[in-house]
């Protein structure tokens, strides 16, 4: 096993904790001294720095959600002075106004220090040669994983996202060992290849992706295994807390939470009970470092589990295991909880079927209706009307069993449905309007 | 006895139900001069199959696969019919009698025939058991 920094990855847990204990007074005192929204936000909750004597007493917290975050655009949230910072990211503010994250030069440490342990957790780095497929900028996916690349000492291809065919090229011709781009776009990069008569699995060096940024399943790892020859390890993190942050070790048994950087916590997105381990919940994250902004008790909406049992690669952090969808993607058909995942992990083991999918919910009367569009198989195209309709009825078969909810399936040509290369939107909710 | 001259590929086409699908189909098959010599759709609750015999299959193939199309292959045989009454129950007997199943077909009434183009489930047999009773069956060549 190679570790960056045994110290931190092998630390036994009693000794992580007190080390998170420390971390999360000083953090609680700072933010408590030099910032008037963190001095008001804990007034109003009515907890005082001093209240704050062991690591469980981060309960007595006040929550952080994305609104405050909005509230305070652009920078009212920044705690450092401002020449202290080294760089802004801003979020794209799709579903509302964007928000801003300021960072220290220790924060960029941090930060790439933390990817860093994780791609070297995968097996990646000198010798590697790294394709950098999330998009650069703004948004965090791209800064995020090549300075993590660039510190293991992998060469990195900074191709952000976009023109895919040149990426195919590159690849092949770079000799492009691993790459870090969302899953979805990664399927895309394998069609397109196919389309270009590139083989990824026989025909490119391509062996190991850090994949993340929406969430994925078990069966899509399978598939980009057999289909590319890939091995597929999740990486997790999100724009507020730094962006892309940690990721999973050959282990793949859910990314490993640096314990000196982060204290996560699981909670019932309703009661904000804490959920025992392994139990699904949303992921509420302390950031223990963060000087630019710092984020405590911050509602990540992200639907996960955790898991502490001590990870087969000797490292002592717990394990984030991989996003089931996020709570405000979850989707309320007739009074059942329904995530776009759940049906990815349907669709994925019916081989009739694309890749691709496309969720359209709409009420009639009183009713909730699901359509999930599918796209037919090129090689399982029969002329025959009925073959189809049995294909069709398989799938909403499959779904209803999956899902506990009658599903309308459609089937579509092959390519007709949308194709994303940053993250897949593949709900389009009409019940709003 | 080699039936393989008889069985026709036919071209099948995956199409979702909306304006312009058969018309893309279409304006391929003019801009390569393919000519339709048979055609059908077959229509399903959202989508539809497109099926016809053509001049070139494989350039049609070609070419509507490039446009996006699921596109198949499939092997039909094409059965000269008297057009009269009775045409088609002469031939529709023959196979009911021998327990061959007509999968589906269509027709077309040219200058100077009528020809039933059948999908069946056992070809060969279909093919045996047409010449065996007389038909005229149209050779693949004809056509392609």
């Amino acid at each position: 096993m190679h570790c960056r920094d045994p110290r931190i990855e092998e630390m036994p847990l009693e000794d992580l904790r007190k080390l998170q204990y420390k971390l999360l007074k000083m953090l609680i005192y700072r933010v408590y001294s030099f910032s008037p929204f963190y001095k008001n936000l804990l007034n109003a909750a009515g907890v005082h720095p001093d209240d704050i004597s062991s690591l469980e007493d981060i309960r007595k917290l006040p929550f952080m959600e994305k609104k405050n975050l909005r509230d305070n655009y652009p920078d009212g949230l920044i705690v450092s002075d401002r020449e202290e910072l080294v760089r802004y990211h801003v979020s794209s503010g799709t579903t509302g106004k964007p928000t801003v994250v300021g960072y220290t030069q220790k924060d960029i440490n941090n930060w790439a220090e933390s990817v860093a342990r994780g791609l070297a957790s995968a097996g990646i780095g000198r010798g590697d040669v790294m394709q950098i497929s999330y998009g650069y900028g703004l948004f965090t996916g791209g800064l995020g994983a090549h300075y993590g690349a660039e510190r293991v000492g992998a060469t990195v291809l900074p191709t952000s996202v976009g023109n895919t065919e040149r990426q195919v090229e590159l690849m092949r011709d770079l000799q492009v060992t691993s790459i870090a781009c969302t899953p979805s776009y990664l399927i895309h990069i394998g069609e397109v290849a196919e389309k270009m008569g590139i083989s990824i699995k026989n025909d490119t060096l391509l062996r190991k992706a850090v994949v993340g940024a929406e969430p994925w399943t078990e069966q899509m790892r399978i598939r980009i295994r057999d289909w590319l020859g890939v091995e597929a390890y999740d990486i997790y993190g999100t724009s507020e807390l730094s962006g892309p942050l940690f990721t999973e070790c050959e282990q793949q048994q859910g990314a490993h939470l640096w314990g000196d950087l982060i204290y996560p916590e699981i909670l019932d997105p309703d009661t904000h009970e804490p959920l025992p381990p392994g139990e699904k919940g949303e992921l509420v994250v302390t950031m223990l470092q963060k000087e630019g902004l710092p984020i405590i008790r911050y509602r990540t909406g992200d639907i996960a589990a955790l898991n502490y049992d001590l990870c087969t690669c000797g490292r002592t952090s717990p394990r984030l295991e991989r996003l089931t969808g996020r709570v405000d993607d979850m989707l309320i058909i007739r009074g059942i909880n329904v995530f776009p995942s759940q049906i990815e992990h349907t669709l994925l083991g019916i081989p009739e079927i694309g890749k691709h999918f496309m969720i359209e919910v709409d009420r009639t009367g009183a009713l909730d209706d699901m359509l999930v569009k599918v796209e037919i198989a090129g090689d399982s195209f029969s002329d025959k009307i009925t073959d189809l309709m049995k294909v069709r009825t398989k799938v909403e078969r499959a779904l209803h069993n999956a899902l506990n909810v009658a599903v309308k399936v459609e089937l579509v040509e092959a390519g007709s449905l949308p194709r994303f290369e940053g993250k897949a939107k593949r709900v389009i909710d009409r019940r709003k309007l | 006895m080699n039936c393989e001259k008889y069985i026709i590929r036919q071209i099948s086409l995956f199409s979702e139900n909306k304006p312009g699908r058969l018309a893309s189909m279409a304006k391929a098959c003019q801009e390569e001069g393919i000519n339709i010599l048979a055609f059908s759709i077959a229509e399903a609750d959202g989508f539809g199959v497109i099926r016809a015999l053509v001049d070139k299959p494989d350039l049609a193939h070609k070419k509507l696969t490039e446009l996006g199309f699921n596109v198949a292959f499939t092997h039909v045989i094409g059965v000269e019919m008297k057009d009269e009454p009775g045409g088609l129950y002469e031939i529709a007997s023959k196979l009911a009698d021998a327990k061959i199943n007509i999968e589906y077909s269509y027709a077309y009434s040219g200058k100077d025939r009528a020809v039933l183009i059948l999908r069946v489930d056992q070809v060969e047999e279909a093919v045996r058991l047409l010449l065996g009773n007389h038909f005229n069956i149209i050779a693949s060549s004809t056509i392609h």
